[in-house]
């Protein structure tokens, strides 16, 4: 059975096409890589699976609803890390954490349990009083990556959530994704930038260029497709080498002038 | 009912610990009140109005609640700039709750606001007419903050930036707070200040706060009548919010 159903789904915005008519699915209890250049419509496309924003056209079926005509059983069935900042940094971590758990409705006890748990897990146990906004860049990642494993959904989208961890908190966290897919068949969606990750985790991998998928398959079969013998050369060879802030456009370049004069936080 | 709870709770933390939004928004009401209620005060008397520090105290008290909500009913935006709104958009909560915490949230810190204002006022001189209408004030102090802390929250929803949140508060409060009848009596006015006195939702908050702080005397419409006004347009302020928050994309 497929978890999630993408048929034709595009996204414009004013008469740019970020997303240009894609179609894929995920199975249920699959771990699938979504890959792309900067720029090339991954974060765009999780916004539309996860409620934030409305397709401009195509179906979307997550968990058997809609995301547009039936948001909230959409929502109670993903968790997700966002590439983008989502903390308060005027509470604590601990009651970020407890604040995520209360409004995914995980009881009292286990929640208290969990976020323990996973506070530990990220190491962040021994600064759980503390502001968010005394935090370090990767601490706040890692307290983001804690939140969004502390309510386990059907489907967790993972957009870009390594960016900026230390190797060993990488591979901490991986390890521990391959866990809760194994005990409790939770679906992964994620996209990454190191090719590595892919190819050690994903059992399928997507591969979306300007807003179109060029590629889909598992990474053996990239790999054979392309004649390379490692997952980056088959991306390298099917993407390009064109380094994508080059050929931005004024859109892009308002968008990273945002980006910068927020300090590195995107909408 | 815990969703509320927590999202309500969160407004609360995020009020006491910024202590200078606190002291920010009570110095300028007390400076209205100190320099007007003194400066004018004789001149108020002498054309037979009265004490006029008993007049403008509720007033004072409606510039502080409207203030202080209507700036946690924006503070989406902050939220949308440091991206905390995606995390509250995506939870299986409905929108409709969200806006209601946050507002019941927004609400109570511009009441607490409201009522620091009416203690310092009893330092300063304020008699109250009667001390156990000091709890229906508060009500009806709440009742004007959650109107416009929505108010907020249905502005906020269509704006992303901070330019935006300028011309709010200069095209927006300021012109409900001088218009209405926090520092004037609103009989023997101008026909064209009179309408829009009247069409002010914050002219019945402080018409009916004069009601209990200073006396039926003090009051201008009837109690009555402002509370149905403040009711209806609080609903109706609730329902636009709630539609627009719906509509949020990130
Ligand atoms: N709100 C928006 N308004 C205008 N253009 C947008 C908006 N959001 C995204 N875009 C554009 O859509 C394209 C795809 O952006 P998206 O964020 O999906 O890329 P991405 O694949 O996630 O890239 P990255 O690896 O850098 O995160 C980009 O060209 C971007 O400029
Ligand atoms: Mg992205």
């Amino acid at each position: 059975m497929n978890i999630i159903e993408v048929k034709n789904l595009s996204k414009s915005f004013s008469d740019f096409k970020a997303v240009e008519d894609i179609s894929f699915s995920v199975a249920k209890g699959e771990i699938f890589a979504f890959l792309g250049p900067n720029g090339a419509g991954k974060s765009t496309t999780i916004k539309m699976l996860t409620t934030l924003s409305k397709p401009t056209s195509g179906e979307i079926t997550l968990n058997g609803f809609n995301p547009v005509k039936n948001a909230d059983a959409v929502r109670h069935s993903f968790g997700i890390v966002f590439q983008d900042p989502s903390l308060d940094d005027e509470l604590t971590a601990y009651e970020n954490m407890e604040f995520h758990g209360v409004l995914y409705g995980v009881p009292k006890v286990l929640r208290r349990q969990r976020i323990e748990e996973l506070m530990k897990f990220v190491e962040l146990w021994d600064r759980k009083n503390s502001l968010v906004k005394e935090f370090s860049g990767g601490m706040k990642r890692r307290l983001e990556i804690a939140r969004g494993l502390l309510h386990h959904p059907k489907i967790l989208f993972l957009d870009e959530p390594t960016l900026g961890l230390d190797p060993q908190t990488r591979n901490h966290m991986w390890n521990y994704l391959s866990e809760l897919n194994k005990t409790e068949g939770i679906t992964v969606f994620f996209t990454t930038h190191y090719m590595e990750e892919a190819d050690k985790i994903a059992q399928r991998i997507a591969i979306i260029d300007h807003g179109k998928i060029i590629a889909l398959g598992t990474s053996a079969e990239l790999k054979a497709k392309t004649g390379k013998a490692t997952l980056e050369e088959a991306f390298l060879s099917l993407t390009g080498k064109v380094i994508r802030e080059e050929e931005a456009g004024p859109l892009d370049m308002l968008r990273m002038g945002r980006r910068m004069w927020r300090g590195g936080g995107r909408k | 009912m815990k969703t509320i709870y927590i999202l309500w709770l969160r407004q609360i933390k995020r009020y006491l610990r910024s202590k200078s939004r606190i002291v920010g928004s009570l110095v300028q009401p007390m400076l209205f009140l100190v320099a007007l209620g003194f400066g004018l005060g004789p001149v108020f008397q002498k054309a037979g109005q009265g004490n006029y520090v008993e007049f403008l105290v509720p007033g004072i008290i409606g510039m502080g609640i409207i203030f202080t909500s209507i700036f946690s009913g924006m503070e989406i935006i902050w939220d949308r700039q440091f991206g905390f709104l995606k995390e509250t958009l995506v939870a299986p909560v409905t929108r409709l709750n969200i806006m209601v915490g946050r507002t019941l949230g927004g609400a109570t810190v511009a009441t607490s606001q409201g009522i620091i204002i009416l203690l310092m006022s009893l330092v300063v001189g304020f008699r109250l007419s009667n001390w156990l209408l000091a709890i229906p004030a508060v009500v009806i102090m709440f009742l004007t903050a959650f109107l416009f802390t929505a108010l907020g929250t249905a502005i906020a929803s269509k704006i992303d930036d901070m330019q935006g949140f300028q011309l709010i508060v200069n095209f927006l409060i300021m012109p409900l707070f001088f218009l209405s009848g926090a520092l004037f009596p609103l009989n023997n006015l101008p026909k064209s200040i009179s309408i829009i006195a009247n069409l002010d939702p914050l002219t019945y908050g402080i018409d009916a706060l004069r009601y209990f702080l200073a006396g039926a005397g003090a009051n201008h419409f009837g109690v009555g009548i402002d509370i149905v006004v403040l009711t209806s347009v609080t609903l109706l302020f609730l329902g636009v919010g709630s539609y627009l928050f719906n509509k949020i994309q990130i």
